[in-house]
């Protein structure tokens, strides 16, 4: 046998053909294996020959490598139509001389077998065929046609032997389809000649939901995803979705992004969310928790951010003009191409496809925001496990991508509010919890956060009102039968109005009455100081009569001395003293 | 190769073979034989080789080797093999619908 010949090696050292197919690269860590063939089985309708066809289309496309589709079982002009549905134009492709199709047609009636033979015929076109295009791809589809065709299982048993290995030797990478059987992966044991590479198609059908799912049941030589992969047929062709929930290893983001709702960003240290994280929201039916969402869609796109919006109750229109209500408009944003409101009912697909057409939509509208409202209604198409699976992939590759999710979730009335249908919680980075408070013959909204990871966060309840102004948070009041809220917190806020105001008046009052009785004192100390005053005048007309007196009494003193011929010179200095 | 005049009971058949190999060979000595017993004067065999001209394969939608093909008269028939099993050749020609 003849070494392959290819300077293209991947670490593993075998090198490796990429298929083109979305995901399918991914899962096979580069593609399938070079210039070797590849067995494809599944039962019938899973989509064979699509990917089959898919992997040549791809080829001569994107890398080209032309290829040759030899076809047992349908002619080139149904093979055609076929997949001109996937936006394949095949004779396009045909007349440039990248793909070669070759319908063998095998009719058991038409054909006479007597005695020794080869499929060297087989061979020959083949050969024809591959060097007329110079391919470097081939698919035989199915090959086990042949077993019907042809009665000496023996001879036929030899040839396809021989024919693996003239494959290989020519250095072609090879597709071989076949059909699946009973106990074996293929009918007549194709497994046994291809041995490098056996893929598995699946088309499962539960709950009257199919499910197509891909498998990679051996690759010899080379590290593989061992699940079973969704995969989706579209009109862009197939879709594997690779469920990355290999590690928890992606990047996360220090930014914080506005909820919309400015009183919740305060609640949250007054910076909102953390971009790329998970946000759950959940409440019994009718506390708001699409409102909340919608505020999240609307903030995000007043960023210029684009928004992809999950809807599996509400129909766009719908969601719109609830929204409006509460003054949101996200027409504008849909309008913009910012928003996109994809509603589908959960029941449509399986629950598999469902994550693989999220994952398509939200590779092909590549939004920052994702939400999905509510995630709930997926419990409808699987079981607790299988929501929690897809959840935890999706919310992998949301990460991973750094887009934000928010999912709501319905929480059934009577059970405990502090719990999830399927244990999402664990997963979630915020959790937001609305609850109605029964009060005094009515039902008010309650927020509060339960839990949000790596930031400080209030740990208050508030009331959360709907107003034509969109969402608004207000303290609720904690009395002695609890939070107050609604028309019992309007209450409590007269009464309290009213006590206040009466405590006014009272200090009003006894404010009055002090400031009369300081004026009385006031008036008691200007009556006291004018009795002060008198009497000092009186005290000062005294001493003044006493002096004149004095003074009259020295004059007369003088006047005596004077007339007793006293000494002059004393007398004269006794009046120059005074 | 054996050249008559044009009837609507000329029998027009191709043998296609892939080089010169044994059972090829005993293919053609067969077919040779048995045209002679049954349809002497009003056959015309051609042989085609694949080797030589592979875009021949796809027409007369040959995969195994060697092939007869009876082109003529209407419908066509294929008999795979080397042609050794004669009863069945004759009934895969149509030339004996049941056994005698």
């Amino acid at each position: 046998m003849t070494k392959i010949k290819s300077n293209l090696k991947s670490p593993e050292g075998l090198p490796k053909c990429q298929t083109g197919i979305r995901g399918l690269d991914e899962i096979t860590d580069g593609g399938i294996p070079k210039g070797r063939p590849t067995l494809l089985c599944g039962s019938a309708g899973c989509g064979k020959t699509l990917m089959a066809m898919e992997f040549l289309v791809r080829g001569a496309a994107q890398f080209n490598e032309p290829g040759v589709f030899m076809s047992f079982e349908e002619s080139s002009e149904e093979l055609t139509q076929n997949v001109a549905s996937l936006g394949f134009d095949l004779n396009d492709l045909i007349a440039r001389n990248k793909m070669y199709i070759d319908q063998v047609r095998i009719e058991r009636s038409e054909i006479e077998e007597t005695g020794e033979y080869d499929l060297e015929g087989l061979f020959i076109r083949l050969n024809h065929a591959i060097d007329s295009v110079g391919a470097n791809r081939v698919v035989l589809d199915t090959i086990e046609s042949l077993f019907g065709g042809l009665a000496n299982e023996g001879i036929l048993r030899a040839e396809l032997r021989r024919l693996f290995r003239w494959l290989k030797e020519k250095g072609v990478t090879a597709i071989i389809t076949g059909e699946r059987g009973e106990k074996m992966l293929t009918r007549h044991g194709l497994e046994e000649y291809v041995s490098d590479c056996v893929i598995l198609l699946d088309n499962r059908v539960e709950g009257q939901i199919s499910t197509r799912r891909l498998r990679i049941v051996k690759y010899r030589g080379s590290s593989h995803g061992t699940n079973e992969y969704p995969f989706l047929i579209d009109e862009k062709g197939i879709s594997v979705l690779p469920i990355t929930s290999l590690g928890l290893q992606h990047d996360v983001s220090t930014e914080r992004i506005s909820s919309g709702i400015p009183r919740l960003d305060t609640m949250m240290g007054g910076e909102g969310y953390y971009r790329g994280s998970s946000i759950l929201v959940s409440g019994t039916a009718g506390t708001g928790k699409t409102s909340i969402a919608a505020h999240f869609a609307n903030a995000a796109c007043s960023r210029d951010e684009k928004c992809l919006y999950f809807a599996f109750e509400e129909a766009p229109s719908q969601i719109t003009r609830n929204m409006r209500s509460i003054g949101i408009d996200l027409e504008p944003w849909i309008e913009q191409g910012l928003l996109d409101i994809y509603a589908v009912r959960p029941t449509i697909y399986g629950l598999e496809m469902h994550l693989v057409k999220m994952y398509k939509m939200v590779m092909d509208f590549k939004p920052k925001v994702v939400i999905i409202d509510p995630v709930t209604n997926l419990i409808a198409i699987g079981s607790d496990t299988e929501v929690k699976s897809m959840l935890a992939r999706l919310i992998d590759f949301l990460k991973a991508n750094q887009i934000t999710a928010l999912f709501t979730n319905l929480s059934h009335a009577g059970g405990t509010l502090e719990q999830t249908e399927f244990g999402i919680s664990s997963l979630m980075d915020t959790w937001l919890l609305l609850r109605d408070i029964e009060l005094g013959g009515e039902r008010n909204r309650g927020m509060y956060i339960l839990k949000s990871r790596g930031m400080a966060h209030s740990n208050q309840i508030r009331e959360f009102l709907l107003t034509d102004n969109g969402i608004d948070l207000i303290d609720v009041y904690i009395g002695s039968g609890g939070v107050l809220t609604g028309s019992a917190r309007a209450a409590q806020e007269a009464q309290e109005k009213a006590s206040e105001l009466m405590r006014t008046e009272e200090i009003e009052r006894r404010k009055r009455e002090l400031d009369s009785k300081s004026k009385a004192l006031e008036a008691q100390i200007i009556a006291l100081r004018s009795e002060f005053d008198a009497a000092q005048e009186e005290v000062n007309k005294l001493t003044q009569q006493e002096e004149m007196q004095e003074k009259a009494q020295a004059g007369v003193g003088a006047e005596m001395r004077r007339l007793r011929k006293a000494d002059a010179s004393s007398a004269d200095d006794a009046r120059g003293k005074k | 190769m054996k050249t008559v005049e044009e009837n609507q009971d000329m029998w027009e058949l191709r043998l296609y073979v892939a080089g010169q190999t044994p059972k090829s060979m005993t293919a053609f000595a067969n077919l040779k034989k048995l045209c002679e017993e049954h349809l002497e004067g009003k056959y015309k065999i051609e042989v085609i080789d694949l080797l030589k001209n592979p875009q021949l394969a796809k027409g007369d939608q040959i995969f195994a080797i060697p092939t007869l093909v009876r082109k003529l008269p209407e419908p066509l028939k294929r008999v795979i093999g080397d042609l050794s099993n004669t009863e069945r050749v004759l009934v895969g020609l149509d030339l004996r619908p049941l056994k005698e």
